[in-house]
């Protein structure tokens, strides 16, 4: 019962943010939207017991990378004059084409397709999933660990990219 | 508990919302975190998914995703600025110069 006013009020709110980011033509009223958004998700992976997973959400993505978006918004300006016009005329009419096709897929997928299509849902032990700390490290560090590597090696030809990017074109000019 | 099939239907809510966001905006910003609104459906995905299916390791990939996504946000908008600075424009109609 908690959990379905929960989902009722929060995926309200997700479905407000992500509205809210794609019509709104200030782009630091897109980063409140998206911001709304993540918070609300995270909200959501706690009632589903992925409890570092949100912290994780929270701490990563509405900290880190929102500042980092509304930083370079800061860093280029807001610029308030993003025409509506479309340059290319027929881009509207395909982009309601595809939403139609999308829309059409995923109605057929729930109305003829089985909706609970998770059928192993065993919905008694919710414990064994709960997202502690310990529970998330021991398969990231036995069964994924090569794909943990692969993730360190990323994140450094990552950093090392940005930082070459942005010497790059201070020596050019 | 609410079914996963109601955690699955607002993921794919919002992976639409970005998709057409990402369709729709000119700026290069927006259609960024059109972008993350995609990742993060789903993200959400993945989790109910995990928990219907008592398996942690639908977690464990959230943890990757959310890694990648990271690494992706930092090199995208170190590029946007780098455009800016050339074209001192955020918009995507304006960068012609791949075009043969």
């Amino acid at each position: 019962m908690v959990e379905a006013l929960l989902f009722v009020v929060l995926g309200l709110v997700a479905l407000v943010g992500a509205v809210a980011v794609v019509v709104s033509t200030n782009p630091v009223h897109s980063a409140m939207g998206l911001l709304a958004t993540l918070l609300a998700v995270a909200v959501l992976y706690v009632v589903q017991l992925a409890h570092l997973v949100a912290a994780v959400q929270v701490i990563v993505y509405a900290g880190a990378v929102l500042t980092l978006f509304l930083f370079v918004i800061m860093l280029i300006g807001v610029d308030k004059d993003e025409t509506r016009e479309e340059p290319l005329p027929y881009q509207r009419w395909v982009v309601g084409g595809v939403s139609l096709v999308i829309i059409a897929f995923a109605a057929g997928l729930t109305i003829f397709g089985n909706f609970d299509w998770v059928p192993a849902a065993s919905s008694t032990i919710p414990s064994a999933t709960n997202g502690t700390i310990e529970a998330i490290a021991e398969p990231l560090f036995t069964d994924w660990v090569l794909a943990f590597e692969a993730t360190a090696l990323l994140l450094t030809i990552a950093a090392a990219g940005t930082i070459s990017l942005a010497h790059y074109r201070r020596r050019e000019s | 508990m609410v079914d996963a099939g109601w955690y699955m239907a607002l993921a794919s809510a919002l992976f639409f919302i970005g998709a057409v966001g990402l369709l729709l905006r000119r700026n290069a910003l927006v259609m960024f975190m059109c972008i993350e609104l995609m990742l993060n459906a789903v993200n959400l995905t993945l989790i109910s998914a995990g928990r219907a299916l008592n398996d942690i390791n639908g977690q464990v990939a959230v943890f990757f995703i959310l890694v990648v996504a990271a690494a992706e946000v930092v090199v995208g908008l170190a590029i946007i600025v780098s455009i800016f600075r050339l074209r001192s424009s955020a918009s995507v109609d304006e960068l012609s110069e791949m075009s043969g």
